[in-house]
């Protein structure tokens, strides 16, 4: 059981898992969204390979209206 | 005649920048950004709202990037670190998109910028090869500080950010164009078309707003207010005004062959 804290939210997941399988599972699969872990970008291009750990802090982000 | 607004090497026909908050909804937004004209538009970095469906409307799909530059901006940030971060997200968000407006705030009565951290998240995005348009207060050595590092335009505030109160201090401006070389951009404060027109008669080389559209009582028609006051200022500006003459007039019409007068 890992717990990963999703824009401030505790989550937890029963393995560690794929930032894709996350993505998929969260149902922002194909959208655009931007990740940040830890402090850090996780790049699009390594969303298949990165891995989340027990105890991430994730910041998932979208484009809103603003001026 | 071809006057265009140049921004990190990039050309842009129209010479005012419109924000995307606001509106009544997405189709509103759309409406009015194409009623201004504009080609640059700025965009905020949120959170997902969690518990909402993803499959909600997104402004990606209303305002289509292929169709606008966005200007991703850091609103409601305080510090350097928090503005890097929201623009590294952005830059990942919109596929390495590079172009971005900064602001670090002061405090949330104000929205005035903290200079210091300002100028400290700008030196870190320059160098991480992010072109940087900043807010920035009306402060001409700040102003020309940031040009230094390497900041892509210098926006002052013309007035506080939603307040509609106007060009506060065009002599700070003034100071500023005269300092500047990159696009100095206005970039909150403006209420209404007046406005607008006087930061083009000053020199400006734009104007940013967002308030003053999507919160006028009829956005569309502001909007389009607000795309002909740039256009009237910035023509005005070229054209180069009359000199005033204080405290003495001077008649447009002949003064000589005017008949005799009635009584002498």
């Amino acid at each position: 059981m890992i717990t990963v804290s999703i824009n401030g939210e505790p989550r937890q997941f029963s393995q560690p898992i794929s930032v894709t399988a996350f993505i998929e599972a969260m149902g922002y699969s194909g959208k655009r969204i931007a990740l940040e872990r830890n402090g850090e970008i996780i790049p699009r291009s390594t969303f298949a390979t990165a891995q989340l750990n027990d105890g991430d802090k994730l910041e998932i982000v979208v484009a809103v209206g603003g001026g | 005649m071809n006057d265009k607004l140049i921004i990190a090497g990039k050309s842009y026909s129209s010479r005012l920048l419109v924000g995307t908050g606001k509106y009544k909804d997405f189709t509103e937004t759309r409406t009015a950004l194409d009623a201004s004209g504009t080609e640059i538009v700025t965009v905020a970095i949120r959170r997902v709202n969690l518990g909402q469906n993803a499959n909600e409307p997104n402004l990606l799909d209303t305002v289509p990037p292929s169709k606008f530059t966005y200007l991703p901006n850091t609103a409601g940030c305080y510090s350097a670190d928090d503005a890097v971060r929201t623009l590294r997200l952005a830059r990942e968000l919109l596929d390495g998109h590079s172009l971005v407006k900064l602001e670090v705030l002061g405090d949330p009565q104000s929205l005035y910028p903290n200079v210091i951290e300002t100028i400290a998240a700008a030196k870190t995005l320059v160098a991480d090869g992010f072109q940087v348009m900043v807010y920035t207060s009306d402060d001409p050595i700040i102003a020309k500080q940031l040009e230094d590092i390497g900041c892509a335009a210098i926006m002052p505030l013309a007035s506080l950010i939603g307040s509609g109160m106007g060009i506060l201090n065009p002599w700070n401006l003034q100071l500023i164009l005269d300092r500047v070389s990159v696009p100095v951009i206005v970039d909150a404060g403006v209420g209404t078309a007046s406005d607008a027109a006087i930061a083009m008669e000053l020199g400006c080389d734009g104007v940013l707003m967002n308030t003053a559209i999507a919160g006028a009582q009829n956005p569309v028609l502001m909007a389009s207010a607000m795309k002909q006051a740039v256009e009237a200022g910035r023509s005005a500006f070229l054209a180069g005004r009359m000199p005033k003459k204080l405290y003495s007039a001077s008649p447009s019409s002949p003064t000589a062959g005017i008949i005799a007068p009635t009584r002498s």
